[in-house]
């Protein structure tokens, strides 16, 4: 059986009296394409937060290609392939997106701490900003401010800055959350043609682009797994037919 | 006085910009011939320069508010000092020796400045100079107490250079220094770590969600920030050849806040214009109304921020919406609730 790119083991996260997280043990295969559904506040935003390290968990474990990072800290998840993008824009507002791509490309090339090298004039950093900016849309604003951008642009910057982590494990929480109907064909582009070598987990409030997109969907209610399966048999599961109803504004 | 670069001196063309630069450094150097008379207040000047242009790397960088940065100050001070009386070392070692003592006392305390939010940062970096400062009082043994280190011989630089009465020597020495530490900072600002700090400054949250240590880099630029401000405390020292309790106060730490917020955050330049609009203003109100000149340059400030806001918000907006946020982590822990 093939090793898992990420998996969770009986993940559980109480927020005071909220149990945010509750007994999740999931698996996602390398070069998967996994949706991630649930109501509002079902808990994926925080299961994601716990994959990321930006949370630790209350119990349970996280394993990276079968490497226990459950404690291990975020930018070091990252060193070893786990990227993520944010449902709320999470960006440097005083940066372009050129030098925001870059010091991701930076770091990853192991030169992040670089102090005597000259950062704009480097030619490895240089090139992967280029390229990635041409994937994502970005080449006519990478020397803006990115507090200037377009929301939609910025949504771009958040999947592009992702990217260039060059991630095997890549996390998108909602990425075409807020955009406006004209620049979300561009989100869902960008989406549908990332690596296929990478594995992507997609939360996603939009069924017909959860459709569209996942092989595989699990259902979160209540911070809890109700369902795992092929997008087919979630299409026709009573039970999510059941919680989306119940809910009655999704899907 | 030399001229002031503009704060937008980053949008002209690079060339442009050089030219500005150089005519600028030249100028403050000429500033021996130019007015001979001066140089021990342009001595103050650079060294102030230098002590702001070490909080900017902290605050305007990497957006690490200190209320205490004289705790470096003091340091680089009386380790000069007493390196000068007991061991009549070169002062150019003595200064090295203030570097090495403040950028290890940095490095210990960057632990305990690094956690928290602004307001903690506030906080724990005021005690730490409050302590220190506090330690050199109860130290009477070695540092004099309240009556300062008296006795304080410093001999001629490299057995050459005798520091005069007119401050010659001094302001030399203290242009060169300046120039050099600046010189060095702004290749680190524009390094792959120099950007790296911009990220953590504007959305630490991020900047580890794309792989960048955050601790490390602090812990990193706030050892070389202090170790930048003990250079400072150094050269007064050995210039002045006297050191008192007052390099520890509270009022040091405040107004070198002052002299950046006025010369602007983030573009290293802020530091060295603040502080020759600080000096100068000193100089002329003090002379003025010796009792209540911090009164005066409170009400510039206000002047500044209420007339020119466009201008100046957009260099200190930074500072204080860091400082609007007290209490308020940096950046959300959640990555987006709705
Ligand atoms: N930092 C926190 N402190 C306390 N409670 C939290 C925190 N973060 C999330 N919660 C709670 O945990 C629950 C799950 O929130 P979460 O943001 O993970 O949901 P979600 O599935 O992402 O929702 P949405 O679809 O609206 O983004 C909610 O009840 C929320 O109020
Ligand atoms: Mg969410």
């Amino acid at each position: 059986m093939t090793q898992p790119a990420l998996e969770t083991i009986n993940l559980q996260k109480h927020f005071g009296g909220v149990h945010a997280t509750r007994d999740v043990t999931f698996r996602l295969m390398p070069g998967a394409r996994h949706a991630l559904i649930g109501p509002n506040g079902a808990g994926k935003t925080t299961f994601v937060n716990q994959l990321s390290g930006v949370l630790p968990p209350s119990s349970g474990r996280v394993l990276l290609e079968g490497i226990d990072i459950t404690h291990l800290r975020p930018d070091l998840r990252v060193r070893r392939g786990l990227a993520r993008t944010f449902q709320i824009n999470q960006l440097f507002k005083d940066l372009t997106p050129r030098q925001t791509i870059g010091v991701a490309v930076a770091q990853r090339l192991g030169i992040g701490g670089r102090m005597f090298s000259h950062f704009a004039a480097d030619r490895h950093i240089a090139t992967e900003v280029d390229k990635l900016a041409d994937d994502f849309r970005l080449g006519d604003v990478l020397d803006l401010r990115t507090a200037d951008l377009a929301y939609g642009k910025q949504r771009l910057l958040e999947l592009a800055v992702a990217l260039a982590a060059k991630p095997r494990v890549l996390l998108l929480d909602e990425p075409a959350a807020g955009v406006p109907e004209a620049e979300r064909r561009d989100i869902l582009g960008v989406v549908q043609a990332l690596p296929s070598d990478v594995a992507v987990l997609l939360i996603e409030h939009d069924m017909d682009l959860v459709f569209a997109f996942a092989e595989r969907i699990s259902v979160l209610v209540e911070g809890a797994l109700l369902v795992d399966g092929t997008a087919a048999e979630i299409a026709v599961d009573p039970r999510v037919r059941a919680v989306y109803l119940g809910e009655g504004n999704h899907g | 006085m030399p001229p002031i670069p503009s704060p937008t001196l980053s949008g002209h063309s690079p060339r442009w910009r050089l030219v500005l630069e150089v005519a600028f450094w030249l100028l403050a150097f000429s500033a021996i011939f130019l007015m001979p008379r001066r140089l021990l207040l342009l001595n103050e000047i650079a060294i102030l320069a230098l002590f702001a242009l070490s909080l900017d790397l902290i605050l305007g960088y990497a957006g690490i508010v200190s209320l205490g940065h004289a705790a470096f100050l003091g340091l680089g001070a009386y380790t000069a000092g007493l390196a000068c009386k007991h061991f009549a070392v070169d002062p150019l070692l003595a200064v090295a020796a203030s570097a090495f003592v403040a950028g290890l006392v940095g490095f210990a305390t960057s632990f305990l400045v690094l956690r928290g939010t602004d307001l903690t940062r506030l906080m724990v970096t005021m005690a730490v100079a409050l302590l220190l400062g506090e330690a050199a009082n109860k130290m009477q043994w070695l540092t004099g107490g309240s009556d300062g280190l008296q006795g304080v011989t410093v001999p001629p630089i490299a057995g050459a250079f005798d520091f005069d009465l007119r401050g010659r020597t001094a302001y030399v020495l203290s242009f060169l220094t300046l120039l050099a530490l600046f010189l060095i900072a702004r290749r680190l600002v524009a390094s792959p770590f120099g950007m790296t700090l911009r990220t953590i400054r504007d959305n630490p949250l991020r900047a580890a969600a794309i792989g960048v240590p955050v601790t490390r880099r602090l812990v990193t630029i706030y050892t070389i920030s202090a170790l930048y401000a003990g250079i400072a405390g150094g050269l007064l020292a050995v210039t002045t050849q006297f050191v008192s309790l007052d390099v520890f106060e509270f009022s040091r730490s405040a107004d070198v806040m002052l002299v950046l917020i006025l010369g602007g955050t983030g573009y290293l330049y802020g530091g060295i214009i603040g502080a020759v609009a600080f000096k100068v203003l000193q100089d002329v109100l003090s002379g003025l109304t010796p009792q209540y000149w911090h009164f005066w340059i409170g009400l510039l400030l206000v002047a500044l921020m209420v007339v020119g806001r466009q201008r100046i918000g957009s260099w200190i907006t930074r500072p204080f919406s860091r400082l609007r946020a007290f209490g308020q982590p940096n950046a959300p822990d959640n990555g987006g609730v709705s």
